[in-house]
């Protein structure tokens, strides 16, 4: 699921500076699940926002609001009234979701309040981490369900480098050796034999290296379109 | 003979091989490196230049190569997967032959989070293995890797790096086997400092044929200091050293003296191991010891070849 991290506050003070009334829009799918972009962080957001403006006169005006899916049409259909009303809108979704706003409302200010970080889990309560960078050409079929491309630090495709000492990665030692858990896992599925292939080099076209990418599905689209 | 240069005629001749590395400098002046290179010239027969090492930014490797060649010397040019695609380092393979450079290591490199430039975008596009590979393919087949042929030839010797220390232990002599594979004609192992675990890996190593196939060079790092080996001990990535030896530089009354005196022991037992066939002094910013380290472990004259 994607995650995200909500900027700072000064950061967001900044970039409503130019706006007088600005709509808080949370999203209800995955930033809720992962405690940053929901309901809930709308209402902390907005009341630590009105706090800042409590001592100005002719303080800004916040309105909070959250639809189900920002990054979908028929979601954003429903704020249309709301959008025109106000100075800017103040997204807590995922960049995808800040922008499917802009596109919507071509005349509307989108403004990130999060910084979409991941694509990932959470590990223990409190904790979530990286585990997919969408490269578009899965590997992790050949290294037992664990993606050296997100989970090392060098996308290393071959076993891990000089500096995996202790299961660690060398960049910290808060970061696991994304090899040690590919290799203990092959051990014990045993399928080590798997790891003494070459893998040669990869095409890297079907990850963003490829320039934006676009998935057409037939199957999917409305008679009489495309 | 793949590229005809000394450190392969050292090496296919079977006579203990010597090596040594030079760090260029955070700067312009090319007579930083014409200085080391003169200064290791009688000692060694071949030289590695470091490629930003630790990720900092140094002197391209390729320009302090040419420098050292100039002097005599048989460079290694260290090429890091860290800083560049396929597109670049092919075409700097390309023109390092141009300029007669006739060894290349090809390393992952170590993460750019390590060094003095942590804000940048990490390429690795490629792995040292499938670096081989490339290297491989330009010199057996005079193709680039998408299949394209270029003009003339490549012929290069090529080499990869392996740490005895870093784990999965039992992995390491695989991704060794992976590497011989791939086409590395020598090895250049990280410092050993344990020689005891050397050993064992060395006779994984030889369990598997992997000392016919491809040589191997025993890594050394001379340690200046009590300070060095702690830091080494505590902060460099896949470096181990062992607390006695850090105690042993601690007590001495002439530390330099003694990282010598441990470097010479090092030495003297990796010689007796079979299928070692070559030392790696790596005294980076110390370049200056390795003419005593070569004549008092009786490894000279030199370069031979
Ligand atoms: S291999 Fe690609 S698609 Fe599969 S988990 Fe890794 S980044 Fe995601
Ligand atoms: S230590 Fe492991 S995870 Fe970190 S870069 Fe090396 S191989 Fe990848």
């Amino acid at each position: 699921m994607i995650t995200g991290k909500q900027k700072p506050l000064e950061e967001i003070q900044r970039l409503i500076e130019p706006y007088r009334k600005v709509l808080i829009l949370g999203c209800g799918t995955c930033v809720t699940i992962r405690y940053c972009g929901g309901e809930k962080e709308v209402a902390t957001l907005a009341s630590a926002l009105r706090l800042s403006e409590g001592m100005r006169n002719n303080p800004r005006t916040f309105i909070e609001y959250t639809i189900k899916r920002q990054c979908e049409q028929e979601f954003l259909d429903e704020i249309t009234d709301k959008v025109k009303k106000v100075d800017a809108v103040l997204s807590l979704a995922c960049g995808v979701g800040v922008q499917a706003l802009a596109e919507q409302f071509p005349l509307a200010i989108a403004l990130p309040g999060i910084n979409t970080t991941f694509i990932g889990r959470p590990e223990e309560l409190g904790v979530l981490s990286e585990r997919c960078l969408a490269c578009g050409d899965c590997v992790i079929g050949l290294t037992g369900g664990i993606c050296p491309i997100t989970r090392c630090a060098k996308s290393l495709f071959n076993g891990p480098c000089g500096g995996s000492v202790n299961g660690k990665c060398e960049i910290s030692p808060d970061i696991p050796c994304a090899w040690q858990l590919i290799y203990d896992r092959m051990a014990k599925l045993n399928l080590l034999d798997k790891l003494v292939e070459i893998q040669p080099l990869r095409n890297w076209s079907s990850s963003h290296s490829g320039g934006p990418r676009r998935i057409a599905r037939e199957d999917l689209k409305l008679p009489g379109t495309g | 003979m793949k590229a005809g240069t000394n450190l392969e005629k050292v090496l296919e001749s079977g006579a203990f091989a010597v090596t040594a590395e030079i760090g260029p400098p955070k700067g312009t002046a090319a007579r930083v490196v014409q200085r080391k290179g003169e200064t290791l010239k009688p000692y060694v027969d071949a030289v590695n230049v470091t490629n930003n090492q630790t990720a900092i930014v140094r002197m391209c490797s390729l320009a302090s190569c040419v420098i050292l060649k100039q002097l005599g010397l048989d460079p290694v040019m260290q090429i890091v997967c860290r800083d560049r695609n396929r597109i670049a380092i092919q075409s700097d393979i390309l023109g390092a032959v141009a300029l007669g450079i006739g060894n290349i290591l090809c390393l992952s490199g170590d993460h750019q989070k390590l060094g003095n430039q942590p804000d940048a975008k990490g390429v690795f596009d490629l792995d040292s293995i499938q670096l081989i590979q490339v290297v491989k393919k330009l010199r057996d087949e005079k193709k680039l890797i998408c299949g394209e042929e270029i003009s003339g030839e490549a012929p290069l010797f090529i080499g990869a790096a392996e740490n005895p220390y870093a784990d999965p232990f039992e992995y390491r002599v695989v991704r060794l086997l992976k590497k011989v594979k791939a086409g590395a004609d020598f090895i250049q192992t990280q410092a050993i400092y344990d020689v005891s675990k050397f050993a064992q890996w060395m006779e994984l190593v030889r369990d598997k044929g992997l000392d016919q196939q491809v040589h191997i060079l025993a890594g050394v790092i001379p340690t200046r200091s009590a300070g060095m080996a702690r830091y080494m001990r505590d902060y460099v990535a896949g470096v181990y050293v062992p607390d006695e030896l850090v105690t042993r530089m601690e007590v001495a009354r002439d530390a330099k003296e003694e990282g010598v005196k441990i470097c010479l022991e090092i030495i003297e037992q990796i010689k007796e191991i079979p299928g070692v066939h070559g030392v790696h002094i790596m005294a980076v910013g110390w370049e200056d010891i390795v003419p005593a380290i070569a004549e008092r472990a009786g490894l000279l004259p030199r370069p031979i070849g």
